[in-house]
């Protein structure tokens, strides 16, 4: 099977996607997460304000088959939180890069950018 | 309202060899068997109540039903039921056991029917049963104290796990972690870090055991515990135990074991003796009593010496020569404190002591016996594949191309229970089986006849099953996304 893996942004080995538009980060998981999950039945995330440290775990995804850490891509402090998939977490099946976004973080160090994966990179990791 | 016939066309051809199953339906309409408050009620009128005005009302609707109609109403309610007196239920690690019925009889003998504050000269036959079951326990364990406070196998864990962390803290040790096996009980995991825990997961060997590398490089000076359940979640046995155990307590660790699996070795095999410090037992699955999840349960802990003066307040002991009583509390020297009221769920416990000392030293020999051999009998009559053993009580075999939690599904058009699914995750659509000591080889033949109907069927006939239960195939991910925890939530 065939993912989606768009090259405009950058991946994590544990499959979160971090897509630069200026100083903020806007994270969420790729199209082979969702699918590995299967469907998503819940979604916890910080708060607008909250510091989220790269590599380490910043919220939970639960689907009907597992239970997943969310790990960040880069350090920096949350600037919006993607409150439709606590209501809708089915989003992050249907539009993983798009309705299905998680959060958006200010970046601090650009530096961390470059221990993410290119979508070959990554696309080479899940093939 | 009636009971629906079944369409003996909509479940296929549900059935092996003769077995046919079919769940009885009783409906009204477009809903199950109503709730007796929705067949007939009655007002009642109450207006000189004392409470305050803000804590009453004024009227209350009440079921007014005929005493037989009350009967029929939760009998229909069991016939659209399944349970352990209906057929098989082979969950793997849940341990699903017919309890004999003699235990009840005893834990309603009104000499147990006693008040946990009497005083202890009027509660020492009490006293003399408890103090037994420890004994009990403490020489089938192979440890030297028990305590029976904990009301529930997972709350055993959380009190082993805190009984550890008092002996290290005791001995001058800073230790934050705790090595549980990938393949453990999800509870090892929660009673880690709900104890302040840092998880350390040990990845297994390709034989399904411990990995000793892996073990050697998971040990540090930071290693409060490795916990263990030996069998373990593949019913294989840790042939390196001692090794293992070695490893841990050079560490200056300590050794746990989740006794879960305790049924395959009953009379056979002691964790004292495979050198592990402390343990809890299930005796909901090793002997007879209720789940502690559903209601009451009970989780006794056994420790080695060296850390019984940790164990929770208090322990049953017998009375010095000079006082007039044979059995009497005490608190251990450095006890963590209560882990639940008083003495524990005291006529559980009773259960749990009927059944050891009604079956004695070969009765309970045989009961591993036969766990293990119903285990090793059901697997050889089953078409899939076992991928790991040699097994014990259980055995873990892969659904292959097929989905297991379809084929669970299936199995239950059959009139069995299926076993647990998908767990743990080293084998492949896992089939986690456990038929248990209880069944003869008639219903073991039963369920191998489920499993090897289902094996035949195609994706398209498990993607439709259940069709012959009361309730169809449940949304999966409805029910989670859209929670409804309390029938309140039906008028949503």
């Amino acid at each position: 099977m065939s993912f989606n893996i768009p090259d405009d942004r950058q991946y994590m080995e544990s499959h979160e996607y971090a897509a630069r538009d200026g100083d903020t980060v806007r994270v969420g998981i790729s199209d082979f997460a969702q699918d590995e999950l299967g469907d998503v039945v819940f979604v916890e995330l910080p708060d607008v304000g909250d510091e989220v440290t790269h590599d380490e775990a910043f919220g939970v995804v639960e689907s009907i088959k597992a239970v997943s850490d969310l790990y960040a891509p880069v350090s920096g402090e949350v600037t919006a939180v993607n409150e439709n998939l606590f209501d809708a977490p089915e989003l992050v099946n249907d539009d993983p890069y798009g309705d299905g976004w998680m959060l958006e973080i200010s970046l601090s160090d650009e530096s961390e950018l470059d221990e993410l994966l290119s979508a070959d990179e990554y696309d080479a990791q899940v093939a | 309202m009636n009971g629906d016939a079944p369409d003996g066309d909509d479940g296929g051809d549900a059935s092996a060899d003769g077995f046919h199953f079919d769940q009885a339906r009783w409906s009204d309409g477009d809903r199950h068997e109503p709730l007796s408050s929705e067949k007939r009620t009655t007002e009642a009128e109450y207006d000189d109540s004392p409470l305050p005005d803000d804590l009453t009302r004024d009227e209350l609707e009440l079921p007014k039903l005929e005493e037989p109609d009350l009967v029929r109403h939760y009998t229909r309610l069991s016939e659209m039921n399944y349970g352990i007196d209906s057929g098989p239920y082979p969950l793997g690690s849940c341990t699903m056991k017919y309890n004999p019925a003699f235990t009840e009889d005893v834990a309603a003998d009104p000499n147990g029917l006693v008040h946990p504050d009497r005083p202890v000269a009027g509660v020492q036959g009490t006293l003399s049963v408890l103090y037994s079951l420890q004994d009990y326990l403490a020489r089938i364990g192979g440890m030297d104290a028990v305590t029976l406070q904990p009301p529930a196998g997972a709350a055993g864990e959380f009190t082993g796990v805190l009984v550890a962390d008092a002996y290290h803290e005791h001995n001058g040790g800073d230790r934050s972690e705790i090595i549980v096996p990938e393949s453990a009980h999800g509870t090892n995991f929660a009673s880690a870090a709900l104890a302040g825990f840092d998880v350390v997961s040990l990845p297994g060997g390709e034989d399904g055991r411990v990995d000793l590398e892996a073990l050697e490089e998971a040990l540090s000076e930071d290693t409060a515990l490795l916990m263990l359940t030996n069998p373990n979640t593949l019913g294989l046995f840790e042939r390196d135990i001692e090794q293992i155990a070695d490893m841990v307590h050079d560490a200056g660790g300590l050794l746990y074991y989740d006794g879960a699996n305790l049924n395959a070795l009953l009379g056979r095999g002691r964790p004292g003796d495979m050198g592990f410090d402390v343990m809890h037992y299930n005796v909901h699955k090793t002997f007879a009593t209720p789940h502690g999840g559903g209601g009451p349960g009970a989780g006794p802990v056994g420790v080695v010496d060296e850390l019984a003066e940790f164990l929770p307040d208090p322990q049953v002991v017998e009375a010095p020569d000079a006082s007039p009583l044979k059995y009497e509390f005490e608190t251990p020297e450095r006890s963590i404190g209560k882990v639940h009221g008083k003495y524990g769920n005291w006529l559980v416990l009773a259960k749990a002591y009927a059944y050891i000392a009604r079956l004695g030293n070969d009765g309970l020999n045989d009961a591993s016996a036969k766990a293990v051999l119903n285990a090793n009998y059901l697997a050889s009559q089953v078409e899939y594949d076992v991928p790991y053993g040699p097994f014990h009580h259980e055995f873990v075999a892969s659904a292959g191309d097929q989905d297991a939690a379809d084929v669970a599904k299936r199995m239950l058009d059959y009139g069995v229970h299926p076993p647990t699914t998908k767990w743990p995750e080293i084998v492949s659509e896992a089939l986690m089986t456990e038929p248990t000591e209880i069944e003869g080889k008639r219903t073991l033949d039963q369920l191998a006849r489920a499993f090897n109907a289902v094996a035949s069927e195609d994706d398209e006939t498990l993607a439709a099953a259940p069709e012959r239960t009361t309730a169809a195939r449940i949304d999966q991910t409805e029910a989670a996304r859209d929670l409804r925890l309390s029938w309140r939530a039906l008028d949503d």
